[in-house]
């Protein structure tokens, strides 16, 4: 069953074309992934899926209501968790829910037991009357994500989940997510630009300057590189990229001091490999292909190469302070 | 209004409730600066100048701006919860509110409500210095000084969303307080009577809202003579400002994305 559905939705900023004409259904319960370099589109497209922008052009449909049409009643459908931080640092994290709670028209004698179930399904329930300011970036992070379940939403948006957070922390925040996505029985829309978080998805939006350049399973789309991914150095790079495309017929890159090629069952292929090479190898290595080399292949660039600019650091460097 | 919405702005009144109730600094200095203006401002000048007759019923300086201080305190407050929607923007609580399914107008709604509660306990706290200036306030007075104080809040705070709703970020805050804040402080005559000036300043304190608003206060507080209009028409101008203020808040707010 398809729960939302975007149908050529475009959005143009003062001439600029934001999102472009894009299209894709999610099925209910499944954690569907939007992946692209700072800048794609990818908030832009979440917050006309959630209401907040009106796209220039399309429709999108969620839980069967109009984003345009019916606003109320998508926004009573969807729970969301910003890429900033969104939380009443002076109240308490009950205080935060409760308002919520309120605010969403959970009725009385539901607000309680629903406020403390969440509580405890994020481990917060120890710490429910602390004022959220005293609270770490992670336990921030889980207290948005338990606020934007308080409410049942057939649909939780996760914007950037784990930006700013340390590696462990990111994994905890995972493991939260699978546990709700199983509990909860919700489907799950998210944005990353962390490719190995993009893995966890069960399937995935390759999204690049404003379009959708992919859109399938993990696995299905790390098929689209040819196999396995061979990296190796030897004495004279030169001579044995020149040997290896010359007999094998491969397409060699060389990459700061590596050269790199793809080829199916790499395993299999190594040791026939280093024994023919004439040119000696000195190191080498096989590995399967990562979204990385997904996004590589398709755009000819890598993802972080865009998202190191001044602005992008200081925005990062005020989102840590803040979710300190 | 349906229940979805009454909800929404209840939950929006008690935020402000929790979060003044939790800011100490917030209450003592909010105290802090009435109390100087009352007593050392007031004290000097009533000191220094024998002021006789211009003050109407016969009050001395401190006395008559009495009213005047809890009028300012009140406006000072009104604006300043209203300016803290700027701050919920820039801290991104504001996203919260404006994706939940209730009407902007509960959101606009909730904030004046709010506001216009904080700004009337904080003019309550001022109600206490009563028996050190010399006014004793009857029962019935009070019954009629906090639904006043309730109106006036409602009217300042309402204006501070009309100007809220469009200011991106705490730099315009200065600019507010220059421009706005004072200006309908001074004008008031909450410091000095506004019955006997020149043309032109007549004329600009006619313009200012909260000149009704300090002369019912002064007028239920000090009795009638102490006032430069009557009780009713100070009374139906601030409601009519108030109602008209909401309402363009209401606008203001429908507009925002």
């Amino acid at each position: 069953m398809v729960i939302i559905e975007a149908n050529k939705i475009s959005k143009v900023f003062n001439g600029a074309t934001a999102v472009d004409k894009v299209e894709f259904k999610v099925d209910k319960g499944e954690i569907f992934g939007f992946l692209g370099p700072n800048g794609a589109g990818k908030t832009t497209t979440i917050n006309i899926l959630c209401t907040l922008l009106k796209p220039t052009q399309g429709v999108a449909i969620l839980n069967g209501f109009d984003v345009v049409k019916e606003p109320d009643r998508v926004r009573a459908s969807i729970g969301i968790v910003f890429q900033d931080p969104s939380l009443d640092e002076r109240l308490t994290a009950w205080e935060n829910l409760n308002f919520h709670a309120l605010i969403y028209n959970i009725s009385k004698e539901l607000r309680k037991e629903r406020i403390q179930q969440v509580l405890e399904m994020i481990e917060l329930w120890p710490r429910r009357n602390d004022i959220v300011r005293t609270f770490s970036g992670g336990m921030k992070r889980r207290l948005e994500i338990g606020r934007g379940l308080l409410h049942f939403p057939k649909v939780l948006f996760l914007d950037e989940p784990t930006l700013g957070l340390d590696p462990q922390t990111r994994n905890y925040i995972w493991d939260y997510i699978h546990q709700l996505k199983r509990r909860e029985k919700i489907t799950i829309f998210m944005t990353t630009h962390y490719m190995e978080e993009a893995e966890n998805c069960d399937r995935i939006a390759i999204i690049d300057h404003g379009k959708i350049i992919a859109l399938d399973t993990p696995a299905k789309l790390k098929n689209l590189v040819g196999g396995d991914v061979i990296t190796l150095t030897t004495n004279d790079n030169k001579a044995a990229a020149k040997e290896i495309s010359g007999r094998y017929g491969l397409e060699v890159q060389t990459e700061t001091g590596h050269l790199v090629f793809e080829i199916a069952n790499g395993e299999k292929f190594l040791p026939e490999f280093i024994g023919r090479m004439q040119e000696p190898v000195t190191s080498i290595s096989v590995r399967r292909p990562t979204l990385e080399d997904v996004f590589l292949k398709l755009t000819g660039r890598k993802i972080r190469e865009e998202s190191g600019s001044a602005m992008e650091g200081m925005r990062a460097k005020m989102r840590a302070m803040r979710r300190r | 209004m349906n229940m979805v919405n009454l909800r929404a702005i209840y939950s929006i009144w008690l935020r402000d409730i929790i979060r003044y109730r939790r800011d100490r600094s917030r209450l003592i200095s909010s105290v802090a600066q009435p109390a100087l203006f009352l007593f050392v401002f007031g004290t000097g000048l009533s000191q220094g100048l024998a002021i006789q007759g211009g003050l109407g019923g016969g009050n001395n300086y401190i006395t008559f701006i009495y009213p005047g201080i809890i009028g300012m305190t009140i406006l000072f407050t009104s604006i300043f919860s209203a300016i803290s929607i700027v701050w919920d923007r820039e801290f991104g609580f504001f996203k919260e509110v404006m994706v939940a399914p209730i009407s902007r107008a509960a959101v606009a709604i909730g904030k004046a409500v709010g506001g216009s509660t904080v700004a009337m306990l904080q003019g309550i706290i001022i109600l206490f210095f009563a028996p050190l200036i010399g006014v004793s306030l009857s029962i019935p007075q009070l019954f009629l000084v906090l639904p006043l104080m309730f109106l006036i809040a409602f009217a300042l705070t309402s204006l501070g969303i009309v100007v809220a709703a469009r200011m991106a970020t705490m730099e315009g805050f200065q600019m507010v307080m220059n421009f706005l804040v004072m200006p309908l402080f001074l004008l008031s005559g909450a410091m000095f009577p506004i019955t006997k000036l020149p043309g032109w300043l007549k004329g600009l304190t006619i313009i200012d809202p909260l000149t009704y608003g300090v002369d019912a206060l002064r007028i239920i507080m000090l009795g009638p003579k102490a006032g430069a209009y009557s009780l009713v028409s100070d009374l139906t101008i601030v409601t009519v400002f108030g109602a008209a203020m909401i309402v363009l808040a209401v606008f203001m707010f429908k507009g925002t994305e």
